[in-house]
């Protein structure tokens, strides 16, 4: 069996490996990538943060870039429109100077008329700080410009020019320029060029900024050729040289009036402008702004400007002051996105570790479920199994019937072997409740027999305690009900046990009642103590009415209910009866430790007992109220209790049985139910008892041996009725056969001179049947005993607690009605006596041991035995007339078989039969037919056996070997009915 | 001191006895048949066994004879013969005997010679056995009626 285990075991073990790996595969996050996953993640939002902060970033600059493009733009259309006003305003004044000063003769145009006309025209030329007219003179001309004029040339210095080819004095000037005139503009070098270049192309030119006399401003100087005779179309240079009459010259302050234009203009400190003179291509000029002013030099904007001279170059450049602001918002968003996608990382990392967490603790469980299901299921076989093995032995032990002198050697090994197997049938029970394999019998049974059969089992210990015991069956409770006996035993057992095991004093009071009856007391009850009726209030020294005058938990079984259910009994309700189910309430009562406070929600709970000292004190595994409340749940009931420390506890349940009919049942000579001796029938008895509660548990047990009982209260009582009876008895009126007294009355309550008149009454009445005086004690010392001899009680004194077997056995003892031979189990066999005595049987068996086993058994109850050896020797035998009672055939014979033996038999008595009476010394005995009774004797009980032994004309069948139970079933069965038929 | 040595003899009986039962010799039915003999039948028990050791060994001879000669085995009157020994050994209660006897009986239902010769051997071995057991068992009673000086006095 070991091994068969082991190997179970390793299976269990490897499928479940195989489960645990096939369930891994699913797992869809792996735990050890998830950090990664996470790392990926957060790189892969910063990533995605950047470019969002690059894209806005672009975006701004982008804006910041075409803002600047517009506003530089802007600048340097505005100064080149202004610019272009100015020089096409010089422009005029050169046409101006050339008609009026040289078309003209005289000159229409002085200094003076000049100098005004300017200055009142000055507003058309907003950049320009002031204009002058220098008249072209050669060398040769100028001795008589210089007396024309009356002034020297000079130079730029303010020095007498020197001797050139050619001078340009100035002679007409504005009065903001007043201090160049009579200069020499040819003196300086800008001017001299410009000169040069302005009447070679005949048109406005430029020179290079520099700084401007007067004001040392950075500016540049416009000079307009005017010509004295009007130009051929497309004239050359020299054509132009030769018709040039002078040059009108203009100096823009570019700087401060750049400044004043761009100050008109809005936004005007956010940029730095700069405008270039980029003629030299390698040298740029500046012409305003400062040449390395800082500013925002990632960015800036070239504007070219178009001043009218086509050999200069301008440019305006622009930048921004300041840097561009860090964009608050593109940070912002970004950091938003990134934190958003921080969180939503997150969020998923926390659900994927919870889901693996989960998932692991799942898988966890799962593997954990699967071992604990694997090991609850081997637990189960191996107690099933194991329990079984150990019960089966332990069955061969305690079973083998052993005789009375075996048994004392094996009686300490059958106690030890009975607990065990208490034990194990606990185990077992509890196993199978919990496979769900128990199923309850339905069998009819008795329930007196077995309350009693309990009561048995702890009277040892009872007795030893002090304890009441006692049991009460309702007389509406039917005789026979139908259900599990068994299991309804092991209930009230364990519960029985329990109370034992935990009473130190008092009583244990066992009842059982129908349930509807029960309920429908304890509810009038209630009611009249609820309206204020008979509620008992007891003061604390008076005894309780209770079996011992304990107080007990449930004050329900006390008298003043108990009497109630007990008087009923005397009108039968007969509306109960038609229903088919019966439920019962069973009570056990105790005045024990009862169940603390603390642990009475526990009380069903396997392996719970009350604290852990109980089981150190009174042992026990506290599996048995579990296993009782799952039985008595399989039976339809339920069970719950009362209890009070220090009190006592009762336990009560109800079983949902059916009624069954007494005649019903044909199997009934099989239930213990039959074996109290009906010889009590009609017999009187005095029940003298204080307790009324015990006085009903002592009437119940006499009444179930057919007693009439009267109760009475003490023995005064007792003797007045006894002398009474003695004196005048009228004659319906019965003494009594037997007075039962309780011990404890006896003790305390009569003083000696009862006693006395006790003893003496005795004897007095002897001349006449005297009622038997009998003794009800629980325990009982032998000084007591002698003393209870002494005042009368001779008869006899009967132990407690009281099964009615156990009463009737006493009482057999004491009224002496029935022999050795009446009691207990040698009943079946007296009776076997009784029907087999002085008959004549014939045994047919061809096996010589059989035959003589056979013989020897049928002897020993008393009949005259004829064997024969072979089926034709019976057959001889069996001629008629013949005078034989029965005939025990075995079945297997060689040459003639049983079968065939019988119905030769049957055949030929048929034919006797048939015959009419032919007289003689046979019609005395059998007046009716010839019919032996054939019993059939065979080793295998088999039904198809039986019924061939039916349809060949035997009367029935006897297993072999002989048994005597066996024997006496059989031969009752044919016997009576003979009996019944032929009285 | 005559008183004694019965006790001590009965004691011995029933060791031997529970031996026996623990063995799985003899059941039940053994005791039974004690409780058969009484004082009409005093020797009851000695009496059924020595018929049952008469006929067993008629019946192992002649089943010896079977089983041996091989070719001819005649299994019909083998099986009928077990059926006796059957039938004789539960009714003395020989458990083991008759446990023997009936796989012999299969044995020999499903003609099978060597299953038959063996369980022959165990067969004679274990009747061997009980015989020696069952006589053993009849010598301390014997002497234990004589030590006590009376008959067997009645079981109940």
């Amino acid at each position: 069996m070991g091994l068969k285990k082991q190997g179970h075991h390793h299976l269990v073990a490897v499928r479940l490996n195989e489960k645990l790996g096939a369930k891994r595969k699913y797992t869809f996050i792996h735990k050890a990538s998830l950090p990664r996953i996470v790392v990926l993640w957060f790189v892969f939002m910063c990533c995605i943060s950047y470019v969002i902060y690059e894209r806005m970033d672009a975006d701004n600059e982008e804006r910041r870039k075409e803002v600047l493009t517009s506003m530089c733009d802007q600048r340097a259309r505005m100064l080149q429109d202004q610019f272009s006003v100015s020089v096409n305003h010089v422009h005029a004044l050169a046409i101006l100077v050339s008609t009026f000063h040289y078309y003209k003769n005289p000159s229409a145009i002085d200094q003076e008329t000049f100098a005004e006309y300017t200055a009142q025209t000055a507003f058309e030329r907003p950049l320009m700080s002031g204009v002058a007219y220098a008249q072209r003179v050669v060398y040769s001309e100028r001795e008589a410009f210089e007396r024309e004029n009356g002034w020297t040339i000079r130079t730029m210095e303010k020095e007498p020019s020197p001797v050139r080819d050619e001078y340009a004095p100035v002679i007409f000037s504005q009065e903001t320029v007043s201090y160049i005139e009579s200069l020499d503009m040819m003196s300086g070098e800008e001017d001299r060029e410009n000169i040069l270049r302005a009447r070679a192309t005949g048109k406005a030119v430029l020179t290079s900024p520099f700084r401007l006399l007067g004001s040392h401003h950075l500016g540049v100087v416009l000079t307009f050729p005017v010509y004295k005779s009007k130009l051929p179309p497309n004239p050359s240079v020299e054509q132009r040289i030769q018709a040039t009459a002078g040059y009108l010259g203009g100096a823009f302050d570019v700087e401060s009036l750049v400044e004043n234009l761009l100050g008109q203009l809005a936004g005007n400190q956010a940029i730095v402008v700069n405008v270039f003179d980029v003629t030299n291509s390698s040298d740029h000029l500046i012409m305003y702004g400062h040449q390395y002013q800082d500013g925002d030099m990632s960015l800036n904007r070239v504007s070219m400007l178009d001043f009218g001279d086509p050999f200069r170059k301008h440019k305006m450049v622009c930048r921004y002051l300041q840097k561009a602001p860090t964009s608050w918002t593109a940070i912002t968003t970004a950091f938003l996105c990134f934190v958003i996608g921080c969180l939503v990382g997150y969020m998923i990392y926390g659900t994927a570790a919870h889901i693996i967490k989960v998932q692991d603790d799942f898988h966890e469980m799962q593997e954990l479920k699967v071992r604990a299901e694997a090991a609850d299921v081997a637990k189960s076989q191996f107690l099933a199994t194991v329990s079984h093995e150990i019960r089966t032995p332990m069955n061969g032990v305690l079973d083998t019937n052993l005789s009375s002198t075996q048994r004392d050697y094996a009686q300490t090994a059958q106690a030890c072997g009975k607990a065990l197997i208490t034990l194990i049938n606990e185990v077992l029970d509890r196993a199978k409740i919990e496979a769900g394999k128990l199923e309850l019998e339905a069998v009819p049974f008795d329930l007196r027999p077995i309350l009693d059969d309990v009561l048995s089992l702890f009277s040892e210990k009872s007795r030893h305690k002090g304890l009441e015991l006692a049991v009460f069956v309702s007389d509406k409770v039917p005789e026979i009900v139908m259900g599990d006996p068994g299991r309804f035993r092991q209930v009230v057992t364990n519960l029985v046990g329990n109370s034992v095991k935990f009473t130190e004093r008092g009583h244990i009071f066992v009842q059982v009642h129908l349930a509807e009856h029960a309920k429908a007391v304890i509810d009038a009850k209630a009611e009249s103590c609820l309206n204020g009726g008979s509620g008992v209030v007891l003061s604390s020294g008076s005894q309780f009415k209770t079996l011992s005058g304990c107080e007990s938990a449930d004050d329900r079984t006390s008298w003043d209910t108990f009497k109630y259910l007990v008087a009923d009994e005397e009108f039968r309700v007969a509306t109960e009866e038609t229903s088919q189910n019966v439920t019962l309430l069973i009570t056990v009562e105790d005045t024990g430790i009862g169940i603390p406070l603390s642990a009475q929600e526990q009380v069903f709970t396997p392996f719970m007992q009350a604290d852990s000292s109980t089981s150190r004190n009174y042992g026990g595994t506290g599996i048995g109220l579990s296993i009782s409340k799952c039985l008595v749940e399989l039976m339809g009931g339920q069970i719950n209790f009362i209890s009070r420390p220090q009190v006592g506890s009762t336990f009560s349940f109800t079983a949902a049985l059916k009624r069954c009919e007494k005649n019903a049942i044909g199997d009934m000579k099989r239930l213990p139910s039959d074996d109290l001796p009906i010889a009590f029938k009609g017999l009187k008895a005095i029940v003298v008892d204080g307790k009324p509660v015990r006085a009903a548990v002592t009437r119940y047990h006499l009444k179930r041996l057919g007693i009439l009982v009267e109760v009475v209260s003490s023995i005064r009582m007792t003797l007045a009725m006894s002398s009474k009876n003695g004196s005048l008895r009228s004659k319906n009126e019965r003494q009594p056969d037997m007075i039962l007294v309780e011990k404890d009355l006896w003790m305390s309550g009569e003083d000696g001179s009862v006693n006395l008149r006790l003893q003496e009454w005795k004897p007095n009445s002897h001349t006449f049947k005297s009622p038997k005086m009998i003794l009800l004690a629980t325990s009982i010392t032998g000084a007591e005993f002698e003393n209870a001899k002494q005042v009368g009680f001779a008869d006899t004194v009967i132990m407690k607690p009281l099964r009615a077997s156990m009463l009737a056995a006493c009482l057999q003892q004491v009224l002496e009605t029935g022999k050795k031979a009446q009691q207990g189990k040698d009943n079946g066999s007296s009776f076997l006596k009784s029907l087999l005595c002085g008959k004549k049987i014939l045994v047919v068996d061809d096996n010589r041991v059989n035959r003589r086993v056979a013989a020897g058994a049928l002897k020993k109850f008393g009949a005259d035995v004829e064997c024969a050896d072979s089926g034709k020797a019976a057959l001889a035998l069996l001629q008629l007339p013949h005078d034989f009672d029965a005939c025990f055939m075995d079945i297997q014979m060689p040459e003639m078989d049983g079968f065939e033996a019988t119905r030769l038999i049957r055949r030929m008595e048929m034919k006797a039969n048939e015959q009419p009476m032919n007289g003689g010394s046979t019609a005395e005995g059998r007046e009716a037919e010839w019919h032996v009774p054939i019993l059939a004797m065979t080793a295998d009980v088999i039904h198809a056996t039986y019924d061939e032994c039916l349809k060949c004309g035997m009367d029935g069948y006897v297993s072999k070997p002989f048994e005597e139970e066996n024997l006496y079933q059989a031969v009752a069965s044919f016997f009576e009915s003979k009996l019944n038929s032929e009285p | 001191m005559l008183g004694l040595g019965a006790d001590r003899l009965r004691a011995d009986m029933n060791r031997l006895l529970a031996f026996l039962f623990h063995q799985g010799v003899l059941d039940e039915q053994f005791l039974q048949l004690q409780q058969l003999q009484d004082e009409s039948s005093p020797n009851f028990v000695s009496e059924v066994v020595n018929i049952y050791f008469h006929e067993s060994e008629k019946l192992l001879r002649n089943l010896r004879g079977l089983v041996l000669e091989r070719e001819f085995s005649d299994y019909k009157k083998m099986g009928i013969h077990l059926n006796q020994l059957i039938g004789s050994s539960s009714s003395i209660g020989a458990k083991r005997l008759t446990n023997i006897c009936v796989a012999f009986r299969a044995a020999s239902d499903q003609n099978n010679p060597t299953a038959c010769l063996r369980a022959l051997e165990l067969l004679e071995h274990e009747y061997c056995y009980l015989k020696n057991k069952l006589h053993e068992f009849f010598q301390i009673e014997q002497q234990r009626v004589m030590a006590a000086g009376v008959r067997y006095p009645i079981q109940n």
